[in-house]
């Protein structure tokens, strides 16, 4: 038996979309881009995909939609195709959030050593990006402004609003990662204001490996990713029509459910936090300032490492992650947490426990069940626990 | 990132756990910045042989697996075979361990390395383990490093490499 609390990391293809999709494999196989009868269906099934999508984002046209390999490429696409468009041969800037995904960060960096200036905007330490703080930052060569709606770790939400229009005043395009917000919390491309945004078919229920890219009408963009035009020319490659299928249903189950959905997932994410917090001493949620996700619930248990939490609780099949440098491979923990001031020995026992659509009230009490031993286990376990905490 | 089944067998039954309370050597390594911390407690005979070895240790499943054998690997042996006792020996006593997870079972050999030399200071003799840079609690193993997208590994390892010719704090660069 299995428990997954790791929603935030990818989830399941629900099986009504995956219904949708399997029609397309095998039977409505055509490429998009031919001429006769199955290529028209894939091209109309495709087209059909946008449209809703589109719809969904409240995006003024379907055309403003661009499908792609998935979040990664979004980003990428996002940062590389807006800013060298604009300014070909560097010297622009470019203002990215220091709790980006690392799909943001990589792509910023690598621009950085192209030539062009960049600023890694700290958030607050409620986790929050503050738009004063991005006034601040703005240059009279800012073009782009790159701010995740919400971000994967710690689940604060930022006001995407207020920063688009900080950007814009300054003269900059504002794009955001939303690949953690689509579908499971209020997503309108034109209430937000911003210019392009990036989504993951992975997080809400569809298929790996694809995503989409908003990019708003006239926006300056060169393609990444040349070849035979498709997507109107911003970016190549013959279309995923079961993919697109996929995303497309996706979205929309997350739309129907998610009024229900939001409530039903903070209910069980607080009764989580509160249950960790007080049946154990020195564990704190890492960032209680609204607004946060539904469904994400980031927690610091000081003096206990977090691979060894993660894998006492994989003895008992519950799947979960953390910010410890241990399970990162990088010898650092989690950037997210440091960029809030958390200080680094407090990170290796950060856990993130994230929920969704088959998470059960029964789910949350075996995990209330089995953590606090685990974790009064290691600490035991520990040459400094009680040296730390003046306690055992 | 696998784990072997051993790795998996020490981290879930480790051996040995606990502190010796009137020790004879005392090995403090690591520190809480890094994530990992370790405290080897032993008892040594008047002919040098370790006759109880205990360990507290905060940090990944291998940073546990890999105090727990050497606590195994250590019992019985005399203080300089002990401190004998390499890395690489106790990744393969483990049956291997991720190339990413190799410096904890050089936390692990530190722990014990220092654990003699306590012992030996103790008894007015010279220490045998040399330098050991993990028992600094203010030492940052990374300090030093540019952590940029360049780093580079082989100038890394070869500022930091011991004795033994390899980095003994993060040989999981190599």
């Amino acid at each position: 038996m299995t428990t997954y609390f790791d929603y935030a990391a990818t989830t399941p293809v629900d099986e009504r979309v995956l219904e949708e999709m399997l029609p397309y494999f095998s039977e409505k196989f055509g490429n998009a881009n031919s001429l006769y009868a199955i290529g028209r269906d894939a091209y109309r099934a495709v087209e059909g995909a946008r449209e809703s999508v589109a719809k969904s984002i409240n995006a003024e046209r379907p055309d403003e939609v661009i499908f792609t390999a998935g979040g990664t490429e979004s980003d990428n696409t996002a940062l590389y195709g807006i800013l060298t468009r604009i300014a070909p041969d560097g010297g622009a800037h470019l203002i990215v959030s220091a709790f980006e995904h690392h799909a943001i960060l990589e792509p910023a960096h690598a621009l950085e050593k192209a030539g062009y200036e960049l600023t890694i905007l700290k958030p607050r330490e409620d986790g929050h990006i503050n738009p004063d703080d991005l006034r601040a930052a703005m240059r009279p060569n800012t073009k782009l402004v790159s701010i995740m709606h919400a971000n994967n770790e710690i689940g604060t939400i930022n006001d995407i609003k207020a920063l688009a229009e900080v950007a814009h005043e300054g003269g900059a395009l504002f794009h955001t990662d939303a690949a953690q917000t689509l579908g499971k919390i209020p997503f309108d491309v034109q209430e937000l204001g911003v210019d392009a945004a990036s989504f993951s078919s992975h997080k809400i229920y569809g298929p790996k490996g694809f995503g989409a890219l908003y990019l708003k009408k006239r926006i300056p963009f060169t393609a990444y990713l040349k070849g035979g035009g498709q997507e109107f020319k911003k970016r190549s490659g013959t279309q995923n029509t079961p993919g697109a299928i996929g995303f497309a249903k996706a979205l929309e189950i997350m739309l129907a459910e998610q009024p229900a959905e939001m409530a039903r997932l903070a209910h069980l994410r607080d009764k989580l936090i509160t249950g960790v917090t007080s049946a154990l001493e020195n564990t704190e949620a890492t960032t209680l300032v609204e607004p946060r996700l539904p469904h994400i619930a980031s927690l610091l248990i000081k003096g206990v490492e977090g691979e060894a939490m993660l894998l006492q609780l994989d003895n008992k099949g519950i799947s979960v992650s953390t910010g410890s440098a241990c399970s990162s491979g990088s010898l650092e923990p989690s950037h997210v947490l440091l960029s809030i001031g958390c200080p680094p020995e407090i990170a290796h026992g950060s856990l993130r426990v994230s929920l969704g659509r088959f998470t059960t009230e029964e789910d949350i009490d075996f995990f209330l069940e089995v953590f606090p031993p685990i974790v009064e286990r290691l600490r035991s376990m520990s040459p400094v626990y009680a040296r730390m905490f003046g306690s055992k | 990132m696998l784990y072997s089944e051993k790795v998996m067998e020490h981290f879930n039954n480790p051996r040995n756990v606990g502190v010796i309370e009137d020790a004879d050597g005392v090995g403090e390594v690591g520190n809480p910045v890094c994530g990992d911390m370790m405290k080897i407690t032993i008892k040594v005979d008047d002919t040098d042989h370790i006759t109880d070895v205990k360990f507290q240790t905060l940090g990944c499943g291998a940073a546990i697996a890999t105090s727990s054998i050497v606590t195994e690997m250590a019992r019985g042996l005399t203080v300089q075979d002990a401190v004998a006792i390499s890395k690489q020996q106790v990744a393969d006593e483990l049956g291997g361990l991720p190339p990413a997870k190799m410096h904890c079972s050089v936390l692990a050999t530190d722990g014990l390395k220092v654990a003699v030399d306590d012992y030996l200071k103790r008894h007015g003799r010279e220490p045998i383990a040399g330098e050991i840079k993990s028992s600094d609690p203010n030492f940052d193993p990374h300090g030093d490093e540019d952590h940029g997208h360049e780093h580079d590994a082989a100038d890394h390892v070869h500022d930091n490499a011991g004795p033994d010719g390899e980095c003994s704090v993060c040989c999981q660069q190599i």
